[in-house]
């Protein structure tokens, strides 16, 4: 399964098929070239030092040195090329999972979570892209050197080749069976890691509990047991590696001694040249290295693989709101929204997160929303913004359905404020027209004023053209939320969705805030999702969800009245509110 | 929490590791000669390990050194012997000498191997074990740490030093130490046998020496300079990217996700275009030294062959010299990055020393006082207390409670009411006064013994990975499983818990992530019950717990009250007045203490925190 989707990702190179066969042409002839000079030397040696021709031995180490120049030239460039692609394959992938996560839902994002998507977006792409440049390079040149190297021993002395044949399978063997030994207790070796660490971060949360419990000679123990865990395992792990380089070396050089000798034996019945001795030599490390390389580079594969499994994870996961081909993209002002017995659940949940839900709202109308966490209030607002499609039920904008309007047209009538405010990094006025990019900068400050944003970026030496830093962590959370409110307000949407808001404003804030909305948003249909009851009682209607339910939607002193699940809410958070 | 960016930090771990050079800055010890002596001091216990470690070292890398001159020799005796027997065909004497040689070249070999093995054995268990002890120091040193430390200190910090410096450690021992030796002598050691064999040609491999160096300076250059390049860029489109997914909600919502592509297609073409030249560069290295390699192979064949012929050298010099040649080129950049190693690698040390010699808890006293029939009488006598010197918070503070009765401690947010807990807890020290429980003073205790009295419910719930019954039996040691359920109960944590997949067997993963902040309240309570305290320590705030769950807490909190000593970190109303005694906190200090009524008449803070947060809300009214 793993191996399939690297493979998937590798197959996505042909891409680049030109200058990946450029890449391969160019180490094909590099490691020609270094197969090329033993041959040389060996001419050098059985005719130049035979018959003591200088002239010829300086005539072919003119030739080596061409040889070699022409080669160090190949290697360069297919480094050159090589690095070329994979960054080139890096900087394509990375485009194509960034437009997908761009395109995903707010459930498809959720599901993989933003740091781990942040995490594939740059790291895993660079990983996988760094493995490929390492591939290009050393795992075509390990074979064609392989191949070459006993093509080349063959042509200097087919008698002799038997070693090769016996010692490489060897060696092969011995590599596989250490690294795959390695391999499993490396991996074991990571979880015992990770438990360090996990004992180690809860020793540090729970200090104050572990002390107060008096248990710290227990959680020592804990400790001493995963370290002793850990220790023994990487000694292992190093004791099995210190065995590999010796051994590795040994068959290397055992069949040079195993060379020496049977070719001394050869020599001296003057079956073969000194020069094919000392050629053959060379040819049989040529070999072994390169195998030696080759399955050094397979210790890189299985993480570059977990990457490559978190990529393609991304770029398989088809988001499930997508435009019709008939959708409209053209919207007037909307005037009624219906809720017609809306059902809607998350694939995995076993409960339905909002259940036959049904009201109509109308323009100029508060419409406010409460209930416990997850209850399924935001779900309500997602569903309108289309950031999720219903399973059951429709939603219909002035009798029409949700779905059969574009995506973006649909949005471009909502004025949305998220629970957390999020501003980006670049001036106020610049966070504001994200809501708006043609807005005036009159029309910048109206929406600031509006927002009573006004009154803290008026005393900023910059004013508008004052700079917000990544995250937003230059403004407090309350002058956060009030720009994110001006963002929406630039807009002039005819639906506006403030989900809980307010609650970062003081009183104060708050009220006037509310009191600015309400002269300046009257012909907009206004959904309010709140915690705090004192924000929404003067709403026009207060829908009162309980797990995903209509416990019932009234105004503030029928619900008081008539609904029990609206009056818990009201006497729970009378006592929290008592002490704030 | 910057736990969790630690975690990922190492999971990002790059594969491939930048040695000698290229890449980074290198992490330096502020005080390399201190740190290593006292790094040394670890690894004395070892010392007859390492002895081995040393010798086998200088074996195995002299063996290797030798063989490419008995493998020279080899060829040259089989070539003038081939020449002096020309035609004649006296095999005898050629394989006489020839069998020699193989034979000594064998016992090189092997016992290179043997001893290299050794080596790398042996020093794979003095790594570890160093840094075992070293990590179980660290451990010993957090029990006793004052709680100072831990208030002041990001985990964050502490874990990646954990992580990250005992990984460059545990690397730098096992290789880095046994590199210094074996490369020094192989170069010492290849020098000599390369002049032993002809000074001439010593020299013509000298001369490839400085074209290897100039070509690492001018790579090396090169690198750091695209790689900073690199760097900027990939900080750049990160950035974008982190910001771009964080807000991803409102980039839909507000439809940019065009330009926000658009804008992400422009720094991608930019990190494109340094990253490639980075890692060209980089990477360009193996085959230029490759190069180089060649161009030695060259001069040793060219020149060998003429000394050759000239009689100076015999035939074999060549192949000795094409293998010295190859074997000379590794212990010059080995030892090149080792200072570097080493510096980082004291830096790590350095960081992990700082962790011990940080200031510890003040030890128990050796003659601990004990209470005999602990009633749960809490007095405080005139205590003074602050976090910094210069900061007084507690000044004079006396306040004494009688066995059963309840203490509220109100005030705003960020008022400092936890620094009660810290100092009734022993988590920090009086610095002046005492607190006594019962007749004893609580400094004269044995701090186990102090904590045992107490019950904690704070509002960082800490919950480890074990199962639900584990965590409440936390509380008490050999808890049994009726025990553990007659807590739940009495927590009413026994019903959520029974709809659990697994019930009390259920694993709670780290975070908790499966429950609710109420439920994990809830356990909490239970391990409270089970711990059965003289004293309760508890804190009433809850943070979006859904209503019905924050109802059964208060409840199962009033319930652990019953006849014991409480001091309540107040948000309720009911639980302020109905209080045996109140301290009102602002600015971390105790500034009114009374009764409920007592404080309403003194008309100070109380009476306008009362009156501003508690009457007048806007909710009383609509209620």
């Amino acid at each position: 399964m793993v191996k399939t989707r690297m493979m998937r990702l590798l197959r996505e190179l042909k891409v680049y098929r030109a200058s990946i066969a450029t890449v391969i042409l160019l180490i094909f002839l590099q490691s020609m070239a270094n197969l090329y000079l033993p041959h040389l030397m060996q001419q050098i040696v059985d005719v130049g030092v035979l018959h003591g021709d200088t002239g010829y031995i300086l005539n072919m180490g003119a030739w080596m040195l061409v040889v070699s120049i022409a080669g160090g030239i190949c290697s360069i460039l297919a480094s050159y090329f090589a690095a070329k692609v994979a960054m080139h394959f890096g900087k394509d992938l990375r485009f194509r999972v960034f437009s997908k996560a761009e395109s995903f839902t707010v459930h498809e994002f959720s599901k993989i979570g933003t740091a781990s998507l942040i995490t594939r977006t740059t790291n895993d792409i660079r990983q996988v892209a760094l493995l490929i440049n390492m591939m290009l390079r050393m795992m075509v040149m390990a074979p064609l050197t392989a191949i070459g190297g006993i093509v080349m021993a063959i042509v200097t002395d087919a008698s002799m080749t038997w070693i090769i044949v016996i010692v490489l399978p060897i060696l092969g063997f011995v590599i596989y069976l250490v690294l795959r030994q390695a391999t499993k207790l490396f991996s074991v070796m990571q979880v015992k890691i990770d438990t360090l660490n996990r004992v180690l971060r809860e020793r540090l949360m729970g200090i104050r509990v572990i002390r107060a419990f008096d248990r710290v000679r227990y959680e020592s123990d804990r400790f001493t047991k995963a370290n002793k865990d850990l220790t023994d395992t990487s000694i292992a792990v190093n004791r099995l590696l210190a065995s590999m380089f010796p051994l590795v070396m040994l068959i290397v050089n055992l069949s040079t001694v195993m060379i020496i000798w049977f070719g001394g034996l050869k020599i001296s019945e003057q079956q073969m040249p000194i020069g094919s001795l000392m050629a053959f030599i060379q040819y049989i490390m040529q070999i072994l290295f390169s195998v030696l390389m080759l399955s050094m580079m397979s210790f890189m594969i299985p993480r570059a693989s977990a990457s490559a499994t978190r990529i393609v994870e991304v770029l398989d996961t088809d988001t499930q709101v997508t435009d019709s081909p008939s959708a409209q993209d053209q919207l007037p002002a909307i005037s009624k929204i219906k809720f017609d017995h809306v059902s809607f659940s998350f694939s995995q949940a076993s409960q339905p997160a909002l259940q036959d839900v049904s009201f109509e709202v109308n323009r100029g109308e508060v419409i406010a929303i409460i209930g416990g966490t997850g209850s399924g209030k935001s779900t309500l607002l997602n569903l309108l913004m289309r950031f999720m499609d219903v399973n059951a039920g429709s939603i219909l904008l002035d009798g029409v359905d949700l779905r059969q309007i574009k995506q973006t047209t649909l949005r471009r009538m909502m004025g949305y404020v998220p629970q957390k405010a999020v501003l980006f990094s670049g001036t106020i006025a610049d966070n504001i027209r994200f809501g708006q990019e043609e807005a005036t900068i009159d029309e910048v400050r109206k929406a600031l004023d509006i927002a009573q944003a006004s009154e803290f970026v008026d005393v900023m030496t910059e004013q508008e053209n004052a700079v917000i830093t990544q995250g937003g962590t230059n403004v407090s959370g309350g002058q956060k939320q009030r720009l994110s409110i001006a963002r929406a307000l630039v807009r002039k949407p005819s639906v506006y969705l403030f989900d809980d808001s307010f609650s970062a404003l003081d009183y104060q804030t708050d009220a006037k805030l509310r009191s600015a909305l309400r002269h300046e948003i009257d012909d907009a249909i206004v959904f309010i999702v709140a915690q705090r009851v004192a924000t929404i009682r003067d709403a026009d209607r207060i829908i009162v969800l309980d797990d995903g339910v209509v416990q019932g939607i009234d105004t503030h002193h029928e619900l008081m009245q008539t609904c029990k699940a609206y009056q818990e809410i009201v006497a729970s958070q009378l006592s929290k509110e008592e002490s704030a | 929490m910057n736990t969790s960016s630690s975690k990922s930090n190492q999971d990002n771990r790059p594969i491939f590791r930048n040695h000698g050079g290229f890449g980074g800055p290198v992490q330096k010890a502020k005080d390399f000669r201190g740190t290593l002596w006292r790094f040394s001091r670890y690894l004395y216990p070892h010392r007859w390990k390492l002895t081995i470690v040393f010798f086998a070292a200088i074996f195995s890398t002299v063996f290797n050194v030798f063989s490419p001159y008995v493998l020279g020799q080899a060829i040259t005796s089989l070539f003038t012997g081939l020449y002096r027997y020309h035609g004649i065909g006296p095999h005898g004497v050629v394989l006489t000498t020839l069998s020699t040689n193989v034979l000594t070249l064998l016992g090189l070999y092997v016992l290179s191997s043997i001893f290299s093995f050794i080596q790398q054995y042996t020093m794979a268990g003095v790594a570890q074990k160093t840094v075992y002890v070293l990590r179980q120091q660290v451990d010993e040193k957090i029990s006793r740490l004052a709680l100072r430390y831990f208030d002041e200190h990001a985990h964050g910090d502490l874990l990646s030093r954990f992580i990250n410096d005992f990984d460059i450690i545990a690397n730098s021992l096992q290789q880095s130490l046994t590199q210094i030796i074996t490369s020094t002598v192989s170069l010492v050691g290849v020098v000599i046998m390369m002049l032993t064999i002809n000074v001439w040609m010593t020299l013509v491999i000298f001369v490839t020496l400085p074209l290897s160096v100039l070509a690492t300076m001018f790579i090396a250059k090169r690198s750091q300079r695209y790689f900073k390049e690199q760097q900027r860029m990939l900080g750049t489109l990160n950035g974008h990217v982190e910001e771009m997914y964080t807000g991803h909600t409102v980039v839909r919502a507000f439809g940019q996700e065009e330009r926000s592509i658009a804008e992400f297609e422009k720094m991608n073409e930019q990190l494109f275009s340094v990253e490639y030249k980075a890692q060209f560069i980089s990477g360009v290295i193996m085959p230029v030294m490759g190069f180089i390699g060649n161009i030695g192979y060259v001069f040793v064949s060219v020149f060998g062959g003429y000394l050759i012929v000239h009689g100076s050298v015999g035939i074999g010099g060549i192949t000795s010299f094409t293998q010295y040649t190859s074997q000379f080129s590794q212990p010059i950049t080995q030892l090149a990055s080792i200072a570097n190693i080493l510096q980082s690698t004291m830096a790590s040390a350095e960081r992990v020393f700082e962790i011990l010699d940080e200031q510890e808890e003040i030890a128990d006293p050796a003659e601990a006082s004990v209470i005999s029939d602990p009633k749960g009488r809490v007095a405080l006598d005139r205590v003074a207390f602050s976090y910094k010197e210069d900061e007084p918070l507690i000044r004079d503070l006396s306040v004494e409670v009688q066995p059963g009765k309840t203490v509220a401690i109100v005030g705003p947010t960020g008022a400092g009411k936890t620094t009660l807990v810290n100092l009734l807890m022993r988590f920090y020290e009086v610095n002046d006064g005492r607190i006594q429980i019962d007749d004893a003073d609580i400094a004269t205790m044995r701090r186990g013994e102090l904590r045992r009295y107490f019950g904690m419910v704070l509002q960082d719930t800490w919950l480890f990975h074990g199962t639900i019954r584990d965590n409440i039996a936390y509380g008490k040691e050999n808890a049994t499983m009726e025990e553990v359920k007659e807590a739940a109960k009495a927590a009413f944590a026994d019903h959520f818990i029974q709809t659990l997949p697994e019930g009390y067997e259920t694993m709670i993963n780290e975070e908790a992530t499966d429950l609710s902040a109420g439920q994990k309240q809830l356990l909490t309570i239970a391990r409270a019950i089970l711990a059965d305290p003289l004293i309760l320590l508890l804190d009433e705030a809850t943070s979006s717990v859904d209503t019905r769950t924050e109802l059964l807490v208060s409840e199962a909190m009033q319930k652990l009250r019953q006849n014991r000593t409480s001091f309540i970190i107040a948000h309720r109303l009911s639980t302020i007045r109905d209080a045996d005694w109140i301290l009102v906190m602002d600015h971390g200090r105790v500034i009114e203490q009374g009764t409920h009524l007592g404080l309403l008449e003194q008309k100070g803070f109380y009476e306008k925190l009362y009156n501003s947060q508690f009457s007048q809300g806007v909710l009383a009214e609509m209620a």
